[in-house]
């Protein structure tokens, strides 16, 4: 391990008594990196940044915002009205939460394609999977904060999915409400939790980057870094990619809180929570919507609960399901369609989530929801045995020479 | 990398079919067809026009006012930059028309004064009971956020306004609704609020049908949204930053990694 480069004396006394600086140092400018990376590994570092957005605009937003029924819309207009960038706020945090949602998912996706989850890295996905929960929990009880008609009826909806717990279920919701139906304690704790979680969030956050730097990252082959002509230092070669990467994100983004900031909402949120009108169609933020679908496809109440949160407990087998010793998808032509035709299911479940469950939803429902867990575990499990993989090549940088040989 | 796009593609129609697959999903999310207008606000470069703002206004006091409270708005925010452009002074005078509730003062008394433009707009009714009684049960909701809270946004109250037609013969209009082609159910408990000439504008524009529920629609985005001209000129400036930032990173990575390939 070598001292950090600066040999301010300030800087070394203070590294000699908490090595902070060299920690920095291996962490964030030295740490190998295959050299290979393409914009797809862009999303962690985005994912991290957007944590960051939204922990700042939600403390701002928390100095003007009143956790009571009778008041928490209202003071969520006056932060909309008479705050200075009030509106700016809230919609950074509003749009916020749909962009940390797709970046996470685009993180995730890109690890099942290029097998990322795979030996050695079986507790970073799992950490990885905790993130995603602790964030859905997280959006659910930030949602429920400005008390329109969906925060309150969407509540009401989740919570009550409880009761479906045989014998305790009712005592449980009672007990999570903290009253007889959702009210003011439930608001109260939700902002609480909401205020909580993603500190929790930020904790896990750096239990997954010492995971990843103890094993260090994946690459669009899968193989492994076979030397040092393989990788390149994370400064300044991915520290400049990731820039660009958050440049061009934020525009996205932007583009959204400023032209759009709607259009993730549900119109039905501008209108005050009230518990004696129910809304004809209650739906929950989009990113919720593919376990939305699965819950409904079953008729069985307890047994659709199950299966939602089957969906993602059977995440953490993953390692274990997909059954190939080969890890990136461009290897594994059979995976690789697979792998599309999972990703069109999932849109597919989005979908069927969003519309009622009626009709033509209801058999489309079912055969998307089959399919999600036919995929998990049985297609996975024989593919992996079965399928005929392409040659791997010898080293990272063995292709890598040859293209900019090409090219040249 | 042929292969990923096929797949990509006929992912891609995938989802759009099931989107389009049943014809019941778009009547139960949108209700029926919205007739679209233009508005000034829409695009990059969007604002609002003070002078329909200033006559929306009028509408709203002349006609809506009547049933519907806007009880987010203060009158201080009809001189606000960005909206309809009232001065300061006539704002004080348009406040003055109205009476509210205040106190306790020293005697320990609730008394009522002239409304100052620090005031919410003074609602129409003592409450919602009082709002139901004087309009055959039905509650004239708010109409602050009324354009953020409907599909459709600005156009479905448009097309609600000028929705008031002929009832198909064979069905049955209970007493006190009217026939809308817009409205959930469409039996709504509100007399059709804007006709022609029911106003007299001050700027001397014919108030026609479709000018009174253009203003109307247009003063009640504002009234949904006073940050909208702060946001879009924000948003460009932001934007435009963003995009030389971008290319800025973009040519130093490029320069980068030069050294690598
Ligand atoms: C005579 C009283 C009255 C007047 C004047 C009136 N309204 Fe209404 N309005 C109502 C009532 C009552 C309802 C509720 C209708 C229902 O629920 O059936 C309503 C509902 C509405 C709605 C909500 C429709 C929905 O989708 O729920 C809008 C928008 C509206 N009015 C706009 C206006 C505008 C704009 C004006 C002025 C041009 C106006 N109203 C004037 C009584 C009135
Ligand atoms: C993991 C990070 C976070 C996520 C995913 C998240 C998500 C959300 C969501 C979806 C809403 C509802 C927005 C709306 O519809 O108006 C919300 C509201 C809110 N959040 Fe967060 N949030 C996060 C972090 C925080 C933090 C750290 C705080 C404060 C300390 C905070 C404070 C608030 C407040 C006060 C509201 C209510 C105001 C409003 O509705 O705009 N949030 N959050």
């Amino acid at each position: 391990m070598s001292a950090p480069a600066n040999q301010n004396k300030i800087i070394k006394w203070v590294d000699d008594r908490l090595p902070i600086f060299t920690l920095m140092q291996h962490s964030a400018i030295e740490y190998p990196t295959p050299r290979n990376l393409n914009y797809w590994w862009n999303f962690g570092s985005l994912a991290g940044f957007m944590l960051v957005v939204m922990i700042l605009s939600g403390i701002f937003l928390a100095m003007s915002y009143t956790a009571h029924v009778d008041y928490a819309f209202d003071s969520v207009e006056r932060i909309m009205r008479d705050v200075n960038y009030g509106w700016l706020l809230r919609y950074l945090h509003m749009n916020g939460a749909s962009m940390f949602f797709l970046t996470v998912l685009i993180h995730i996706f890109r690890g099942m394609y290029y097998g990322s989850f795979k030996a050695p890295r079986e507790v970073l996905w799992w950490l990885g999977i905790l993130l995603y929960l602790a964030m859905m929990a997280t959006a659910f009880m930030g949602y429920v904060l400005p008390w329109g008609q969906m925060s309150f009826w969407g509540a009401t909806v989740i919570t009550n999915l409880f009761s479906a717990i045989p014998v305790v279920g009712s005592s449980i919701v009672t007990w999570l409400w903290g009253g007889f139906s959702v009210g003011n304690p439930t608001l109260n704790r939700f902002f609480a939790f909401h205020y909580l979680l993603p500190f929790v969030i930020f904790a896990i956050m750096f239990l997954h980057v010492w995971a990843l730097h103890t094993v260090k990252s994946n690459n669009p082959l899968g193989i492994d870094v076979k030397g040092p002509q393989d990788t390149i230092p994370f400064h300044p070669y991915y520290t400049i990619k990731d820039l660009y990467g958050i440049g061009l994100f934020l525009m996205v983004y932007l583009f959204f809180v400023f032209y759009y900031p709607n259009l993730f909402g549900e119109p039905d949120n501008y209108i005050p929570a009230n518990p004696m009108v129910t809304p004809p169609h209650i739906v929950p933020e989009w990113y919720f919507l593919p376990f939305y679908a699965i819950l409904r496809a079953v008729p069985n109440k307890l047994l659709g609960v199950v299966m939602m949160f089957s969906a993602i407990i059977v995440l953490f087998f993953l390692p274990w399901l997909d059954t190939s010793r080969v890890r990136s998808a461009r290897f594994r032509p059979i995976y690789k369609q697979f792998f599309w035709i999972f990703l069109a299911d999932c849109i597919v479940l989005g979908v069927v989530g969003a519309n009622p469950p009626e009709g033509i939803y209801v058999l489309m429902g079912q055969i998307a929801t089959f399919w999600y867990f036919f995929h998990f575990l049985v297609l996975l499990p024989v593919l992996g045995k079965v399928e005929k993989t392409r040659p791997l090549p010898d080293s990272i940088s063995t292709p890598v020479i040859k293209k900019s040989m090409e090219k040249a | 990398m042929r292969r990923i796009t096929v797949t990509i593609v006929a992912a891609a129609a995938l989802a759009a079919a099931t989107l389009g697959l049943s014809p019941s999903s778009a009547s139960a999310h949108e209700g029926p067809a919205l007739e679209k207008q233009s508005w000034s606000w829409q695009g990059f470069f969007g604002g609002y026009d003070p002078a329909a703002l200033k006559r929306g206004f009028q509408v709203y006091r002349e006609v809506c006012s009547n049933c519907h409270s806007l009880r987010l708005l203060y009158y201080r925010n009809l001189s606000d930059p960005g909206g309809p452009g009232f001065s300061v002074e006539e704002v004080k005078k348009i406040a003055a028309e109205k009476e509210v509730r205040d106190g306790p003062n020293d005697a320990g008394d609730m008394f009522t004064r002239f409304a100052r433009p620090s005031d919410h707009f003074a609602k129409p009714f003592a409450n919602d009971n009082a709002a139901r009684t004087a309009n055959n049960g039905a509650l004239p909701p708010d109409l602050s956020l009324i354009i953020k809270a409907r599909n459709g946004g600005p156009d479905y109250v448009y097309n609600l306004l000028m929705g008031y037609k002929e009832a198909p013969p064979k069905m049955v209009i209970n007493p006190g609704m009217q026939y809308n082609t817009v409205f959930p159910g469409n039996q709504i408990g509100m007399p059709p609020p804007v006709s022609e000439g029911i106003v007299t504008y001050a700027d001397g524009t014919k108030a026609t049908q479709e000018q009174v529920a253009k203003d109307i629609v247009s003063f009640l985005n504002w009234a949904a949204e006073p940050e909208l001209v702060a946001r879009h000129t924000l948003g460009l400036k932001v934007l435009g930053f963003l995009f030389v930032l971008t290319i800025l990173f973009y040519a130093l990575k490029i320069q980068i990694w030069k050294r690598v390939h």
